[in-house]
């Protein structure tokens, strides 16, 4: 067929070699000045999953201490920094960085190019965002704060004003906390303009922007709301440096300034965040659950249109983070209508989901144990997200270990387990080997296991009265023992993750071949050697519907066939 | 061994089934406490505001188990039902790429769910916040400090701390408590599950709630919202006093400080010390603000907003290092030997 | 053997410009950071505890204004000039663009010194000092630093460096001139006629 412009196999320059035989300054001299979407993309995925170490012993560290009443495993002070840090370092410097990490590696590929938009840009964004993390964890050694912990920021990762101000944080804590994630906001822009640029501008032939894979959809979307969500926080923070050194009274009380203008600009930037984390997990699931399912995607079009509906919706909703603050009846009421509505077009995502499942003939690989356990979880934690928009009954749960649940819940049983799915599926391709079943197994259900023993009794634990950022709290409360769990449960994720990151080492040198398409998979990444070449394609592909490597695999029965 | 995904799928479905066990074998124990005194849950209600959050709670928990029920059983069985078996042929099951009316249905009806909750919380909005005030409220100012609970009865003439009073109300005869939340620092929120949702105390916000406390006893709370270090251990008790109560408790927070003789070198400390600086007592020169009022620390069951019990070992200890029971309170170590807190504690405690 | 469907043909191929995404997509966020310091600045209207209050001291900066909007023109006329090869005339309008840029930088900077040594107007002197300097200051570095590639490419044009291939980059530039010039609407708009 005249048309046929894939590679072939037996003509292309074949991997090159596993390991560079350069020496060693060289090897890493080429990862430094790299412009290479693929391997930028490695190197944010490999930084977010340091940090995903990191954050997760500053969890073991939080819970150690909450495990019984009265624990003096950490002081207070290095409490606050434990959970402040704990919740920086997780959204943006594990969520963002390697899901954009995964946007990086995989949407010039799924679109048939040949890099990003714009490589230089690439790379300038991951190193804004690589020092804006190094310059965050430089505050635990830089300076003495102001009890001699380390100057590490301590303030919640929300820093409501005016605890902020400089008359109750003095010491750079504050500093370090906003400085840190301006920089690394740069680095944020820099990748969602590329993004958005790549998808827009760097299609291969036939690839209308109704036949991207979801995953790229989803990518652009989430790019899209990013630059409206990262510059709020951006100009926050400004602000907040403002007060702290020129004098400035946007947020000082005693001025006249108001505490809930914080409240506003940073839940503005807060909830449209949590969908940019999110939004790319989505887009994982709705890569490897048909593959797993061997069938189509059920309702592309309002996959879409939900993916769409969500990030404007989310503009919207805000204020169900500030439900205590005294705001009007009327103003409450409208955000817990607009709060429901965005509950809307992520059932319709869960709903789909199922139809893809519904009819399939559905294998149990890792990748797809991941995802399975994210519908099911997602669907809760939307649930209890519904049961928080109900502003009466967020002005009892508001703050407590309820709200903890349930975003962890999202975070870490919507978006990790979505996060390892995808490290599971698109491992082999990156390096060429699968990473172990058994181990991956193994990882799956004791993750599994450790996540609901801590996050199902954790719901309890916040109807029963339990405030959340408190190091101890009264043993005379019926807290005690569902604290106990709670933290034995950590313990158990804790030694999944290290099993994990043990597979990533151990399959990198020892793992199983994986070949072009060890899934059996439908999406342009598919047709390339694993790892690509640097060009990732001999000749510019050219397609005609969602599933080109579907339409090849099934000429007789071609996608095309049955799209509009 | 590898397993198929038959058996992989059968363990998935004990494997469910021993974690569901498990979790109800945890609820028991949660939840439902009971009591005046203990766990602060949200499902024991004893104030009006509170019993109406509950009542909308059960509701809204039933049209989302409803839910989990449903979605959460067809993704069980979908998982069930067709999941790849060893004597599956190797073809591709039928591509179905969507279907307008299913579409449509589990748009229209999410959206009908949503309209139905927002209707009945949109209800219950106005009922608590708009709620107005009848004649026989109480009315109480409440000022957050870091990390103490300033209390005021302005038209009572009282000033305490850490321990609110309030009258049992009824229906029959309601005496509901007004609360005006300020703070003379950063934000704070004040929250006792049992007697109502909480609000926050922001500066130069000023906020209001009410609570309509039904059965008499102590409630137990604590701050809410992050407020720097010491934000685990400003705790809150609220007593909800019979009218008797109630009002003995008034006549005795009315008087000022007891002058008690035998207290006199303690007080002579008190007075000298710098502790006028930020403490008052009624009556006396001491009229700092900075700090909780001492006129009636006797009475009261805790010291440090909760973070020890009131007795003379802790009090001495606290005088001595407040950093003993709350490493970072503002308070600073007064700098005085153990005879000269002795006496100071001896004095304290004739402050009823 | 069932028959195998004749694969389509794929249509005609084209693609937006690449650049002309990118700065749409920066603008979007820029316009982002400056909504929050206009809500910010219009929340805080009339609530300063101290003077000097915005009646006041501030003069409506109407020949400021003039020349910035103005500018938007001459680089509209010259990347009109672009378009069709006239480097010199493209050449001559931007160095316009430049100076009308400059003029308004001069003129804000006068302004300010007036504010601050003759009213005693400073970022931390009241709310309105703080909101007014962050607002239009930001506007201002935005300003500079789009004189600054602006000077860069007369620059780059005088040593003949640049053509008519370049008139897609040019526009691309420009749409971020006249991002500026926009916003600078918004500002004095809320600034000086609302917030008076």
């Amino acid at each position: 067929m005249a048309d046929q412009t894939l590679p072939i196999a037996g003509t292309l320059d074949v991997t090159p070699p596993r390991r560079s035989t350069a020496m060693l300054l060289e090897w890493l001299h080429g990862w430094v000045v790299t412009v290479d979407h693929k391997r930028l993309g490695i190197l944010y995925m490999v930084y977010g999953i340091f940090f995903l170490l990191v954050g997760g012993a500053e969890a073991i560290a939080i819970r150690i201490q909450l495990a019984w009443p009265g624990m003096h495993f950490l002081s207070p002070e290095l409490y606050n920094e434990m959970f402040t840090m704990h919740g920086t370092t997780m959204v943006f410097l594990v969520g963002m960085t390697i899901l954009f990490g995964f946007a990086n590696y995989l949407v010039p590929l799924m679109i048939g190019a040949r890099d990003m938009a714009f490589p230089r840009l690439n790379a300038f964004s991951f190193w804004m965002t690589a020092f804006g993390g190094l310059l965050l964890y430089y505050s635990f050694i830089g300076g003495f704060g102001l009890y001699g912990m380390g100057a590490a920021p301590d303030v919640g990762w929300w820093a409501y004003a005016p605890l902020t101000a400089r008359a109750f944080s003095p010491g750079h804590a504050t500093d370090y906390w906003a400085l840190a994630l301006i920089v690394a906001g740069f680095g944020t822009l820099g990748t969602a303009i590329n993004i958005i640029a790549t998808a827009a501008s760097m299609r291969c032939r036939g690839m209308s922007l109704l036949r991207m894979p979801l995953f790229v959809w989803l990518m652009v979307v989430t790019s899209g709301l990013t630059l409206i969500t990262i510059t709020p926080l951006t100009a926050a923070q400004v602000m907040l440096l403002i007060d702290r050194y020129l004098g400035g009274h946007f947020f000082d009380t005693q001025a006249g300034g108001s505490a809930v203008v914080w409240m506003h600009f940073f839940w503005i930037f807060g909830h449209p965040e949590v969908y940019v984390l999110v939004l790319p997990a989505f887009g994982v699931a709705s890569e490897v659950i048909p593959v797993f399912s061997r069938k189509a995607i059920f309702g592309y079009p309002a996959m879409v249109a939900a993916s769409v509906g969500i990030a404007f919706v989310s503009l919207g909703v805000w204020a169900h983070h500030m439900f205590t603050v005294g705001m009007t009846s009327v103003g409450n009421t409208f955000f817990v209508l607009s709060t429901g509505l965005v509950g809307v077009p992520t059932g319709i995502k869960i709903f789909n989901w199922l139809a893809t499942l519904w009819g399939g003939k559905i294998r149990f690989r890792v990748p797809m144990l991941f995802c399975l356990a994210f519908v099911i979880q997602f669907l809760c934690a939307g649930l209890t997200g519904i049961m928080l928009s109900v502003a009466p009954w967020n002005w009892q749960l508001h703050n407590s270990y309820f709200v903890i649940a349930h975003f962890h819940y999202v975070l870490v049983g919507a978006i990790v387990f979505n996060i390892f799915a995808a490290i599971y599926y698109w491992y082999p391709k990156m390096t060429g080997r699968l990473l172990d079943e058994t181990l991956g197994k193994w990882h799956f259900w004791l993750f599994f296991i450790g996540f609901h023993l801590t996050f199902d009794t954790m719901h309890f634990v916040g109807f029963l009265g339990m405030p959340r950022s408190i190091y101890t709290y009264e043993p005379d409360r019926g807290w005690n023992t569902l604290n106990l769990w709670i933290s034995i449960g950590g313990l158990i994720q804790g030694i999944a993750v290290l099993l994990f990151a043990w597979n990533l080492v151990h399959s990198y040198f020892k793992g199983k071949e994986a070949g072009n398409d060890p899934w059996d998979a439908w999406t342009l990444e598919w047709a390339v050697p694993s790892p690509p070449p640097p060009y990732n394609f001999a000749a510019d592909p050219v397609v005609h519907s969602r599933r080109p490597l579907w339409d090849l695999k099934h000429p007789e029965d071609p996608d095309w066939k049955y799209e509009p | 061994m590898r397993s198929t995904n038959r058996e992989h799928g059968a363990r998935a479905i004990r494997l469910s089934s021993w974690l569901a066990l498990c979790l109800l074998v945890f609820c028991r124990p949660i939840a439902w406490a009971d009591g005046p005194l203990g766990t602060p849950s949200i499902f024991s209600p004893a104030s009006t505001p509170a019993k109406t959050i509950l009542d909308l709670s059960w509701f809204v928990l039933t049209i989302t188990g409803g839910i989990f029920v449903t979605v959460g059983g067809l993704l069980l069985w979908a998982i069930i039902r067709y999941r790849a078996r060893s004597t599956d042929d190797d073809t591709e099951p039928p591509q179905i790429y969507g279907s307008t009316q299913v579409e449509l249905a589990w748009t229209v009806i999410p959206v009908l769910i949503v309209v139905v909750l927002f209707l009945t919380t949109a209800r219950i909005i106005f009922a608590i916040q708009d709620a107005p005030e009848p004649k026989a409220a109480l009315d109480v100012t409440v000022v957050g400090h870091q990390f103490w609970w300033e209390f005021r009865y302005p038209k009572l003439g009282i000033v305490t701390a850490n321990e609110l009073h309030v009258p049992l109300s009824s229906k029959q005869d309601p005496k509901p408590t007004f609360l005006h939340l300020l703070s003379a620092d950063t934000d704070h929120s004040f929250w006792v599950p049992q007697l109502a949702g909480k609000t926050d105390l922001i500066p130069n916000h000023p906020n209001d709630m009410w609570i309509d406390p039904l059965q008499p006893g102590l409630y137990v709370g604590q701050c809410a919202q992050f407020c720097g270090v010491e934000h685990a251990k400003m705790l809150l008790r609220v007593y909800v006093d019979t009218p008797e109560q109630f009002d003995a408790w008034v006549k005795q927070q009315q008087q000022p400080g007891v002058q008690d003789a035998s207290a006199a070198a303690g007080r002579r400390i008190f007075e000298t010390q710098a502790c006028t600086n930020c403490h008052r007592v009624a009556g006396t020169a001491a009229a700092g603000t900075f700090g909780p009022d001492l006129t009636h620390l006797a009475s009261r069951a805790t010291i440090a907003s909760g973070a020890a019990l009131n007795t003379p070992e802790n009090l001495h200890a606290w005088i001595q290092d407040p950093n003993n029971f709350k490493p970072g309170s503002l308070m600073p170590a007064m700098q005085l030997n153990g005879e000269q807190i002795d006496e100071l504690v001896a004095y304290l405690n004739t402050l009823h | 053997m069932s028959a195998i469907p004749v694969t389509p043909v794929a249509g005609p191929w084209s693609l937006p410009s690449r650049g002309r995404v990118a700065m749409l997509s920066l603008i979007t966020g820029e316009s982002a950071i400056f909504t929050i310091f206009v809500v910010a600045y219009v929340f805080y209207i009339g609530k300063s505890l101290t003077p000097p209050y915005p009646q006041q001291v501030l003069d409506i900066p109407i020949f400021n204004t003039i020349c910035l909007l103005s500018s938007s023109v001459t680089i509209w006329l010259a990347e009109r000039q672009i378009d069709r090869g006239k480097i010199r005339l493209f050449a001559a309008w931007w160095a316009l663009t430049i100076a009308l840029g400059m003029i308004f930088m001069i003129g804000t900077a006068i302004e300010w010194h007036k504010l601050i040594y003759i009213d005693g107007l400073t970022i931390r002197t009241n709310l309105f000092g703080t909101t007014f300097y962050s607002l239009v200051g930001l506007h201002a570095t935005h300003v500079v630093v789009g004189l600054i590639g602006l000077s860069l490419i007369l620059l780059f044009t005088l040593t003949g460096h640049v053509t008519e291939e370049h008139s897609e980059r040019i526009q691309v530039f420009a749409l971020y001139w006249h991002f500026v010039d926009a916003v600078w609407v918004v500002v004095f708009t809320v600034v000086y006629i609302v917030g008076r």
